[in-house]
């Protein structure tokens, strides 16, 4: 940490991308607190890593700004931006042995004795006894760790990660992902991290950019973006949402009633938009797992005041922990629920009948001039 | 036979092995001839007496010296604009690329004879005085798209994320090209020059054509064969081959033993 310089916010002001007719990233502001792990979530072609190159200096933003700090740096080179990246496909250096990766940096400042620095990092990264290697020689989680290190050593003020994960099997890519968040909270330095993954960014990250068509939809700590998303694409591009079409019959006293498909449903006011008044319409939206099923012939123990739908069961999968179920009722077709598997429970196979009850302080209300089905993942979608 | 059967990729690899090099070796066993008359074309009695005195005969190491020297500097320059011709084919989008593209490679194309024709045609109504730089110019010509289509491989597989990465790591434009690009790219321009450097040197048809007075090692080659074949002649052959295998064996003992370094740290 010797030549760490004096960090900062990082702060992007009214900052986009245009390719010829293409807008990438939308004019957008965006404050990246000191020392904290931000996360840019989004589908492919959403903005995220042209957003992020941006911060690097590997493109130059259409409009705006990029500040460090209190330091303007749009104009400065990458080579010249206390930034460092470590890429989707970690670009090791082929020729160079992992030694001389991780010294390329700072060999280039200038640096004098390497060695020190070299070795600790290595070590750091559980890959000390690696040094004389050539990247090719190495796994793909290994490799990944070379990249992490390269960039490291240098002290950035800022660490960029562009779907750093991505290229590794699932079991390796959750460790990594705790590997990442150790390293993070030791060095302490502010982490930008691009993903696809919405687990991840939410596993890792202490605020998370949800970006959809070049656009930052919603920012929030995870917790408040599951909880309360404001958009149907956060909604569902951020777990599963259960989406209800629903029309608002009465306004008041902090709680909003809505009918949808014959029943009432009722939710608080704070959870609704602004602009909420009878008559109006509303998407209504319950998270799955804050569902519960009864069969319809226990309807009688259903508590009073929670929120009820009946409707059919279409299908079950066993995941292990739980089931979920789908779910058809006047109110939507496929309804999803999640069951903890605490107990075997009779009369839930499909076909049967059942009630769907949950907490009307878990229900949100989204306005209903989106698209329902914004941020749903279709099959195929994910590389 | 069911020997036969199992050994069957190793003899077919054996005889055309013992097919491409059954020329190289004559050539070397008749550098230790020493032939009756001004032929060489009979097996007499060994001798080293063409090795003791390479030189012997009028102009020939003169010619040699001159084959050399073009060859050397046609790669270079063939090697230098190549290279740069394929960053520029794979890397930039501009206008005309495409014709480039596909023009680049009609040298290649060309019958050999009519290129030397046409390149006379264009060098006497230019005025130009045939020689060292006649022939040069036109070695270079030729070299240039082997060049590039050797280049252009090799930097088509490169992922242009290294470069950004250096950039990244604090490396200038000048820093990243010297230290990533050239580096990663060698190989490809390795194989460029030595392919250029091999067409140059034994190159007679458009040599021929454009030298006027002057005489390269393939044209005195030819030449002297009106009138007999000195032995020297195969002695300078075997030389260049003797160099020529080990550069290569050279080259992979050294990959070989920086691969084992690597694995045993």
């Amino acid at each position: 940490m010797t030549d760490k310089q004096a960090g900062g916010d990082v702060r992007l002001s009214g900052i986009s991308k245009t390719y010829g007719s293409f807008t990438a990233v939308h004019p957008l502001d965006l404050t990246v607190p000191e020392g904290s792990f931000f996360a840019l979530l989004g589908a492919s072609g959403c903005g995220k890593t042209t957003t992020l190159r941006m911060i690097a200096g590997l493109e130059d933003p259409t409009t705006g700004t990029v500040r460090l700090g209190d330091k303007d740096v749009t104009a400065l080179p990458p080579h010249k931006r206390p930034v460092n990246t470590v890429f989707q496909s970690y670009a090791l250096f082929p020729h160079l042995s992992i030694y001389e990766n991780v010294a390329f940096g700072l060999r280039r400042r200038g640096v004098k004795s390497v060695k020190k620095q070299v070795d600790d990092m290595l070590e750091l990264v559980q890959l000390g006894d690696f040094a004389q290697r050539k990247p090719h020689q190495l796994s793909g989680g290994q490799q990944q760790r070379v990249a992490v290190a390269r960039a490291l050593i240098n002290h950035p003020q800022v660490l960029l990660l562009d779907e750093p994960l991505g290229a590794l099997d699932l079991k390796l890519r959750r460790q990594m992902q705790l590997e990442l968040k150790r390293i993070q909270t030791e060095v302490g330095i502010t982490f930008v991290h691009v993903t696809h993954d919405q687990e991840e960014a939410m596993t890792m990250a202490d605020t998370v950019a949800v970006m959809n068509g070049g656009r930052v939809e919603q920012l929030g700590a995870p917790a408040e973006l599951y909880e309360n998303p404001r958009t149907t694409f956060v909604a569902n591009f951020l777990g599963t949402s259960n989406l209800i079409e629903a029309e608002v019959v009465q306004s008041s006293g902090g709680e909003v009633v809505v009918t949808a498909g014959g029943g009432k449903l009722r939710l608080p006011a704070g959870r609704c938009p602004d602009a909420t008044t009878a008559g109006g319409r509303l998407l209504v939206g319950v998270r799955p797992e804050k569902i519960s099923l009864t069969p319809v012939a226990d309807a009688d123990a259903v508590p009073a005041g929670r929120n009820s739908v009946t409707g059919r069961i279409l299908d079950s999968s066993f995941i292990g922990v739980s089931t979920q179920y789908v779910v058809e009722s006047p109110a939507g077709k496929g309804l999803e629920v999640y069951a903890q598997n605490v107990e075997h429970r009779a009369g839930l196979e499909p076909g049967a009948e059942v009630v769907l009850h949950w907490n009307p302080e878990h229900t949100f209300g989204l306005d209903a001039a989106q698209a329902i089905d914004a941020g749903v993942e279709t099959v195929g979608e994910r590389p | 036979m069911s020997w036969a059967r199992r050994n069957i990729v190793v003899i077919a690899g054996l005889l055309t092995l013992a097919y491409l090099i059954l020329p190289n070796i004559v050539v070397m066993v008749f550098s230790f001839n020493k032939p009756a008359g001004r032929f060489n074309y009979a097996w007499r009695e060994f001798s080293t007496d063409a090795w003791r005195d390479p030189c012997g005969v009028a102009d020939l190491c003169g010619s040699l010296a001159l084959s050399l020297q073009i060859a050397l500097w046609a790669t270079v320059g063939a090697t230098v604009l190549g290279a740069m011709i394929a960053f520029a084919l794979v890397r930039y989008r501009f206008r005309a690329r495409g014709t480039i593209n596909s023009l680049i490679f009609l040298p290649m194309a060309m019958p050999e004879v009519v290129m030397a024709a046409s390149l006379l045609t264009l060098f006497l109504n230019l005025g130009a005085e045939l020689g060292f730089w006649t022939i040069l110019i036109a070695h270079t010509m030729f070299c240039l798209s082997f060049v590039v289509v050797a280049v252009k491989a090799r930097v088509m597989s490169m992922d242009p994320r290294l470069e950004e990465a250096a950039r990244d790591l604090y490396a200038g434009p000048v820093q990243t090209f010297l230290r990533v690009t050239l580096p990663i790219a060698a190989p490809g321009i390795a194989a460029g020059a030595m392919l250029a450097f091999a067409l140059s040197f034994d190159d007679f048809i458009i040599t021929n054509f454009n030298s006027g007075n002057t005489v390269t090692f393939p044209m005195f080659v030819w030449g002297s064969a009106q009138r007999g074949t000195p032995v020297q002649i195969n002695v300078i052959g075997t030389a260049m081959f003797a160099v020529a295998v080990l550069i290569v064996a050279g080259g992979q003992i050294i990959s070989g033993r920086r691969k084992k370094r690597a694995l045993t740290r």
